[in-house]
């Protein structure tokens, strides 16, 4: 039966909107498909349809809801929307206005950390090159991380104890909450910017990945990035991983594992100390025998028999001396660093060119043999003096057979 | 003596040097009695750094124009 009554498309289309804004089973309906066709208008408003095997419909989420999207939608992406069905009067088109939209099967939050790694990866923000070196011995630590809580205080305790040289400055941010990516990033803009420290290590105890989440925001990786000042990241127990450790310097499993990593043992380091002491007194030592060898030859050497004779004696001294300083390095430094100051002097003494020094000169003629007698020379002759610090052209004048002692011969320079 | 502003790690890296250098044994003697001087000098000095050690631990704060402000750190034990 036909009813004559004509109505305008308007009335129509708001007829059905009317209908179906009525079912209460449309106006707040969860609805799983497949995103295709999505797209982001400059507006902030996503439009989108949600398919199956057998239809499709249209969609729409406002920028309001859209901007509190964690993850970002991709075509082909299984997820589940919440919003209502109504139509569209305009283009007498009903379509599903979505409040929220959650991935399927896996947490949104999984899959927001999946997409930012994904794309700080391919940004280069992990790259190894760019991961700065730990200082070998941190001289100021910054913690940027809560200041209440266990992971500081163990943080604290184990620096303490392994490292007491280095100062620690706690800068108290919030790890959790909305407030706390911003917070992260600032104090670590402002740890940089002030140069507080030389080694930061940021990061929180143990949660739900609700409670870490502040350390999988890209604002945090971001300005851990930039940090000109190595990080350590410290989030959470061992099996928790999240975007701070890909973009950190070095990534510690735990807050206390960090504190580990951020500073040697100080016990360690006094073993090295003892070992370099060790090898260093080894050294010195074999190097004293030789230079002791070299004195052997040159004492050996006729040329300088006579200003040796001056110190034959001392051999002796010298010999007691090394062999006091062979049993005092074993003992303690100090006393082997003064031990060794003395021989050094003693060595000093005995070199030739000290002998030299003392006013003693050693003539040889044109041959370059040594002079021993007055009878070796004529008048006329030239010499040449060795002193200590060069030598002297001299011509002999009258050699002369002297009776004294100095058997001095006369010379004209 | 320069020495003295010498941190930490650059006294132990000078050390390391020094005592790699007396190993190699190429240096006059002179030079060598100088390097076991200075390091047995840095010897002492770290291990006193060390003994002396005692770690400060303080609160950083930003005041209003970002200046940093240090406090003590609350309930710290």
């Amino acid at each position: 039966m036909r009813n004559d009554t004509v109505y305008s498309v308007t009335q129509v289309n708001q007829h059905i909107k009317d209908l179906l804004d009525s079912d209460g089973a449309l106006s707040g309906v969860l609805v799983r498909g497949e995103l295709s066709n999505y797209k982001m208008y400059p507006s902030g408003h996503h439009y989108f349809s949600m398919k199956d095997e057998g239809g499709a419909i249209r969609c729409v989420m406002f920028r309001r809801e859209a901007s509190a999207l964690r993850f970002r939608p991709e075509n082909g992406m299984k997820v589940v929307a919440f919003g209502r069905v109504t139509v569209f009067p305009r283009d007498g088109q009903y379509q599903l206005y979505v409040n929220e939209l959650t991935p399927d099967g896996v947490g949104d939050l999984h899959v927001a950390f999946e997409q930012l790694k994904a794309k700080l990866f391919a940004q280069g923000l992990f790259d190894q090159g760019h991961k700065k070196p730990i200082p070998r011995f941190p001289l100021r630590i910054a913690l940027v991380t809560s200041p209440a809580g266990a992971a500081v205080r163990d943080m604290l305790r184990i620096l303490s104890a392994r490292w007491p040289m280095a100062e620690v400055a706690v800068v108290p941010v919030r790890v959790q909450g909305a407030e706390a990516p911003e917070e992260i990033a600032a104090a670590l803009g402002w740890v940089n910017r002030n140069r507080l420290a030389d080694l930061i290590i940021t990061g929180r105890g143990g949660g739900s990945m609700e409670d870490l989440w502040a350390f999988n925001e890209e604002i945090v990786a971001r300005a851990i990035y930039a940090s000109r000042i190595p990080v350590i990241s410290a989030v959470g127990h061992e099996p928790d991983v999240t975007i701070a450790d890909f973009v950190a310097d070095l990534r510690a499993a735990t807050p206390s594992n960090a504190a580990e990593l951020a500073v040697p043992d100080r016990n360690d380091v006094y073993g090295r100390l003892s070992q370099l002491s060790v090898r260093m007194g080894q050294a010195a030592s074999r190097r004293l025998n030789e230079a002791r060898g070299k004195l052997e030859r040159l004492s050996g050497s006729r040329a300088l028999q006579d200003p040796m004779n001056v110190i034959q004696d001392r051999r002796v001294l010298l010999d007691y001396q090394r062999a006091r300083l062979a049993d005092r390095l074993e003992r303690t430094l100090g006393r082997e660093r003064q031990q060794f100051a003395r021989l050094a002097a003693a060595l000093d003494a005995m070199s030739p060119l000290k002998v030299l020094a003392r006013g003693y000169a050693i003539p040889r003629d044109s041959t370059g043999a040594v002079v021993r007698s007055v009878k070796s020379v004529s008048p006329g002759d030239r010499l040449e003096l060795r002193v200590s610090d060069g030598s002297i052209d001299v011509t002999v004048n009258a050699p002369e057979r002297s009776t004294d002692r100095n058997g001095r011969k006369k010379i004209d320079l | 003596m320069a020495e003295k502003k010498l941190t930490f790690e650059q006294s132990m890296a000078r050390l390391e040097e020094i005592v790699s250098l007396l190993e190699r044994g190429e240096a006059p003697l002179e030079d060598a009695l100088a390097l076991f001087e200075e390091g047995t000098g840095l010897m002492k000095k770290c291990s006193a750094m060390l003994d002396k050690a005692e770690q400060k631990v303080l609160k950083l704060t930003a005041a209003p124009d970002g200046t940093p402000e240090a406090s003590a750190l609350d309930g710290e034990g």
